[in-house]
């Protein structure tokens, strides 16, 4: 067993699914020769050839458009959108024919694509390289969101996404992409989309995140010396409410951690389920750590809006003292 | 140094049969043989037919907002004949004609104006995609399924129809990129029918012809008028050639007038002149054929009045199919968002009715006051 980075697992993940499944094709700016600007998919094409590995001319829309078409005719494409920020011209592609075309063809034609975006900020990116949009495709019926938060997470949940009947959206985080190891089997694995993970077991009280804070949130959870349980999320639509509400009946209290804006970010969703689900349980109201209701800055002042351990820890310690 | 020609092209016209009734014996013999061209009228005045019924309907309030093909006929009837029935059908919402041919059930397009789903469930055979909305959408959907073909090995390809007005959305010139630069076999259709509901053609492309927008991608482009089947049939048959034998796109314009409103919900009077709409009459494919095939002593009168009686019929017969068709089931609203519905979408839809929105049953008081 192997000790691999975020991005060498997502690598291996490709790698294992393009070899047993001749259906599944990777398309994308800059994925084929160059092996992708974070190197995820280096490699792969010289391994499967140009013809599954396909380097696209710089067009989102057109990117995901064709991996709908591409996916209506039974194949099973991986279309790479090179950083959440450029999402926004596939968006209509995404909300109006990807999510809907099991719906509005009664099962006739289907969308089985994953779509595979680098997320958040923390590398010192240009701008429009840092952002969090999971809310809103989190907001869309018919996609399902997934962000894992380490190599071993992203293995199997990708797996799941690539076998997946319908369109999954699979937010990478990007700046844990090198920042650390874990185990990864060689062997096949798969994590079932829509399940969340218990980081560490506590009694006290739960945080809730994804994606990269989970490193912050358990940094801080270390640091309050407190019996906390963490939840990682790991897909956020559909979640797993069934792990958050058995954990916060327990602990009582709840911090939500995310980088996304504050207002409708997916912590809103998150805390009112837990408002329907454990009212009588609750000893405290829920806690969001998030980010602000501003623009992503850029990286000077990058530090300042995103939630750092310290932030999180005075989320838990004020949540604790109520 | 001398200033020289980077690139020099031109556009081509094709014209067969003209509104006069003047034949191209040269370019039209033995291209549609009288039995196909008999199926082929059939096929039009059924559809024109179809349209008159659903106008009607639709202003008693029996149908929602229906879009006339009226004038249109022969692009998208010339095109499916021409095409191998595998090839994709990829429509926008003017091309029942085609569809008709292809033989998609003509119920299906009338449930999907009915607002019923299940009208968009194209059974697979057919190879034609559901009605779509969005404008200039669907043409990336074309590109995908002929790459898909591609990959295959498979000699299937792709035809996608779109008006003036979705040559001016950002995703048609996406398509033709990436289908040209891909090296993708699809047939671009623009019905170029000059008005996007009320806006004119020349806001959308006011270029000398729409067909030259496949100049900037690189691919062969061809205008033909529209409204004469030969030239639509000829301009198709080259398109299809050109597809099937470089794996390349190919650009057609047809060149064509929408007779009717945008939809039922529209009132072109508003906007455009009856002076401009007799002028195109004048120039209707179904009159057009009709006096061909009248001189050349394959159809009559008589026959054409037996034919449009026989057309009506059926399409009231399709009419009472389709509002005889049972009322769909409420869980509908949820089955098909994914394969496998995850748990709160299962609760969603066992309480939706009965409770309110998303609300866990087991905590709910004793007393329902919702229906």
């Amino acid at each position: 067993m192997a000790n691999l980075t975020l991005v060498q697992a997502i690598n291996l993940a490709l790698i294992q699914e393009m070899e047993k499944d001749d259906r599944v094709i990777l398309l994308g700016e800059d994925v084929g020769a160059n092996g992708g600007v974070f190197r995820v998919t280096e490699g792969l094409q010289k391994r499967f050839g140009a013809n599954r590995v396909v380097d696209t001319p710089l067009a989102e829309s057109g990117i995901i458009g064709t991996s709908i078409g591409l996916a209506m005719a039974g194949l099973r494409p991986v279309p790479e959108i090179q950083f959440e920020g450029f999402l926004g011209p596939a968006y209509d592609q995404l909300c109006s024919h990807a999510a809907r075309m099991r719906t509005r063809t009664r099962g006739a034609f289907t969308v089985p694509m994953t779509v595979r975006v680098p997320v958040g900020g923390g590398i010192h990116a240009p701008e429009l390289h840092s952002d969090s949009p999971e809310a809103f495709y989190a907001h869309q019926p018919g996609l399902k969101v997934v962000m894992p938060s380490g190599p071993y997470d992203a293995k199997g949940l990708l797996i799941s996404a690539l076998r997946d009947p319908d369109p999954v959206i699979f937010f990478e985080p990007k700046r844990i992409y090198r920042a650390i190891r874990e185990e990864v089997p060689e062997d096949e694995y798969t994590i079932p989309i829509g399940k969340a993970r218990v980081v560490c077991e506590g009694t006290d009280l739960t945080v809730v995140s994804w994606g990269a804070s989970v490193i912050q949130c358990m940094q801080a959870i270390e640091a309050c010396g407190r019996s906390v349980e963490l939840i990682d999320l790991r897909t956020i639509y559909p979640m797993d409410m069934e792990t958050v509400e058995a954990s916060v009946s327990k602990t009582g209290r709840c911090v939500i951690v995310h980088e996304a804006p504050r207002t409708c970010g997916v912590g809103s969703e998150v805390a009112t389920q837990i408002m329907e689900k454990c009212f009588l349980h609750l000893e405290a109201p829920v806690q969001r750590v998030t980010g602000f209701d501003t623009i992503m800055p850029y990286y000077k002042l990058e530090l300042e809006y995103l939630p750092d351990a310290a932030r999180i820890q005075r989320g838990i310690e004020d949540c604790l003292a109520y | 140094m001398p200033i020289t020609n980077a690139l020099t092209t031109t556009i081509e016209r094709v014209s067969i049969l003209d509104e006069h009734g003047n034949f191209d014996e040269k370019l039209g013999k033995g291209l549609i043989p009288d039995a196909d061209l008999l199926k082929l009228y059939e096929t039009m005045v059924t559809c024109r037919m179809m349209d008159e019924v659903a106008f009607k309907l639709q202003r008693s309030g029996r149908m929602g907002t229906y879009p006339q093909n009226m004038g249109q006929e022969a692009n998208s009837l010339g095109a499916a004949y021409a095409l191998n029935n595998d090839d994709w059908l990829v429509t926008c919402y003017r091309e029942n004609c085609g569809l008709m041919w292809r033989g998609v059930p003509i119920d299906s397009i009338l449930l999907h104006w009915m607002g019923d789903e299940r009208g968009n469930a194209m059974p697979r055979p057919h190879h034609a995609t559901p009605i779509a909305v969005p404008i200039g959408t669907q043409m990336l959907h074309a590109t995908g399924l002929a790459w898909a073909a591609k990959y295959r090995g498979e000699k299937r390809i792709s035809c996608t129809f779109f008006g003036d007005g979705a040559t001016s959305e950002g995703d048609f010139h996406e398509a033709c990129n990436f289908a040209a630069n891909l090296d993708i076999p699809v047939i671009f259709f623009c019905q170029n029918n000059f008005w996007a509901i009320s806006v004119p053609g020349r806001i959308q492309c006011s270029a000398p012809t729409v067909a030259q927008r496949g100049i900037a991608y690189g691919m062969p482009c061809l205008q033909v008028d529209g409204n004469d089947l030969f030239a639509v049939v000829y301009g198709m048959r080259k398109a299809i050639e050109h597809a099937r034998t470089t794996g390349k796109p190919y650009f057609i314009e047809g060149v064509t007038y929408r007779l009717g409103d945008h939809t039922t919900a529209d009132d072109a009077r508003r906007y455009r002149d009856q002076a401009e709409v007799d002028a195109w009459k004048a120039r209707d494919p179904i009159t057009r054929l009709r006096n061909y095939m009248t001189k050349k002593g394959i159809w009559s009168d008589a026959k054409d009045a037996a034919l449009r009686e026989a057309a009506e019929a059926s399409c009231m017969a399709t009419i009472e199919r389709c509002e005889q068709v049972e009322p769909p089931v409420r869980g509908d609203v949820f089955n098909y968002t994914f394969a496998d519905l995850p748990a709160d979408l299962v609760t969603q839809r066992e309480t939706g009715h009965t409770h309110s929105l998303g609300q866990d049953p087991s905590q709910l008081p004793s007393a329902s006051t919702t229906r």
